[in-house]
């Protein structure tokens, strides 16, 4: 994730891995779950079956690919689970994609964050956040002087992750800013610069799975 | 030795593009002070971007709190970097905020002669002022930068002067104080 100055997010890519899905088929009606349609996707609200939680959505039904809250026959897939008819029904659930729209809010949100961090320090001179950890995973930001933050998020297991900000922002001058066509602020469209970091990346995961198979 | 003559076949094929640039621009504009401000205006547009390419390849440099060490990083790190060259910082004044960078050589006016029509008023380097302004003005430093003499002119000797204006508040990335 990289934003610029003008707290505008500029740059996002997802590179994890995880696609975990589940698959439920159940012949009855009522499910066990309680779920909620916003935001244009079906999500699962209350209750846990297996190793899907509140936030899984459904992005299957019957097997096949959902759009948005509409099932693949056009009918709405709330219609369809609350319909005894309707059954046997399969389900699969799967960690729904953060939307475009949600990334522009949590970048601006993290750009206000990172400026009440410096603030509220009791210590002069403060510089913003620079790691954020939690139980699922850590959040690392490295800002420029001229204002423009670089963040990832990773697994805990990632150790080297202010060279790889340092590496991205290389490759951030080079591709993006000597690219004579891409505009200050705007979102980055160069495929240079994302072929190159897809590179970079996949170097780092390679070295710290190397790492990691050592060190087990 | 090979790097040297690679060095210094780029840096030619350089100074030929400005030079071919500052010839067709002469000739379109006219008028020198166009020309000038058409160099000031390119060399900005290089600056501000220019700025991240040095932070992001020098991890020693920090933000400078005195003007005059951000003379002194142009001068070591910014010029060297880019153009070979290490300029010198002179004439300080007295509230230290105005400096005199002295360029002994001028990569980019290597092989060139002022025809006499533009002889008394175009500064043929002056996008390096425009750099300077532009990378400045990216970590919030507004300065002033203005030829005050050129070897091409007849001066004895090449120097720009650098006036610190004002810190830019408002643009200051949160805990830069």
């Amino acid at each position: 994730y990289i934003i610029q100055q003008s707290r505008g997010l500029i740059y996002d890519e997802d590179f994890s891995w995880n696609k975990h899905t589940e698959e439920h088929t159940w012949q009855q009606h009522p499910i066990p779950l309680v779920f909620t349609a916003d935001t244009g996707r079906v999500l699962v609200k209350f209750g846990e079956l297996g190793t899907i939680k509140p936030g899984y959505s459904v992005i299957e039904v019957n097997r096949q690919p959902v759009t948005g809250t509409m099932g693949p026959t056009e009918r709405p897939i709330m219609d369809m689970v609350n319909d005894p008819e309707a059954y046997p029904l399969s389900l699969t659930f799967g960690k729904g994609k953060v939307g475009a729209n949600e990334k522009l809010m949590l970048a601006s949100m993290f750009h206000s964050l990172f400026a009440i961090a410096s603030k509220i320090s009791p210590i002069e001179g403060s510089s913003g956040i620079q790691e954020l950890e939690t139980d699922e995973f850590s959040l690392h930001c490295f800002q420029t002087i001229t204002g423009v933050k670089f963040f990832s998020i990773v697994d805990h297991k990632q150790t080297a992750c202010e060279p790889l900000l340092h590496r991205i922002y290389e490759l951030y001058t080079d591709f993006v800013l000597k690219n004579p066509f891409y505009l200050i602020d705007m979102p980055i469209r160069c495929d240079l610069f994302d072929q190159n970091l897809k590179k970079v990346i996949e170097q780092v995961e390679r070295a710290s799975a190397y790492s990691s198979a050592t060190l087990a | 030795v090979g790097t040297e003559a690679v060095v210094s076949t780029q840096s030619t094929g350089f100074t030929l593009t400005y030079g071919l640039y500052g010839c067709s621009a002469s000739q379109r504009l006219r008028q020198s002070d166009e020309v000038n401000k058409q160099l000031d205006k390119m060399g900005y547009n290089i600056g501000v971007r220019m700025i991240e390419d040095f932070l992001a390849h020098t991890p020693s440099a920090k933000r400078c709190t005195q003007f005059e060490e951000v003379a002194d990083v142009i001068c070591k790190q910014g010029f060297r970097m880019f153009l070979g060259i290490v300029p010198e910082v002179r004439n300080w004044n007295a509230a230290k905020d105005e400096f005199t960078l002295l360029l002994t050589e001028n990569p980019l006016s290597e092989f060139v002669e002022l025809p006499p029509n533009c002889a008394d008023s175009l500064w043929y380097s002056n996008i390096i002022c425009g750099v300077i302004r532009g990378a400045l003005e990216m970590i919030q430093m507004e300065v002033k930068c203005t030829f005050i003499g050129d070897t091409l002119r007849g001066s004895d000797s090449t120097e720009i002067r650098v006036k610190f204006v004002k810190i830019l508040e408002d643009s200051l990335p949160a805990g830069e104080d």
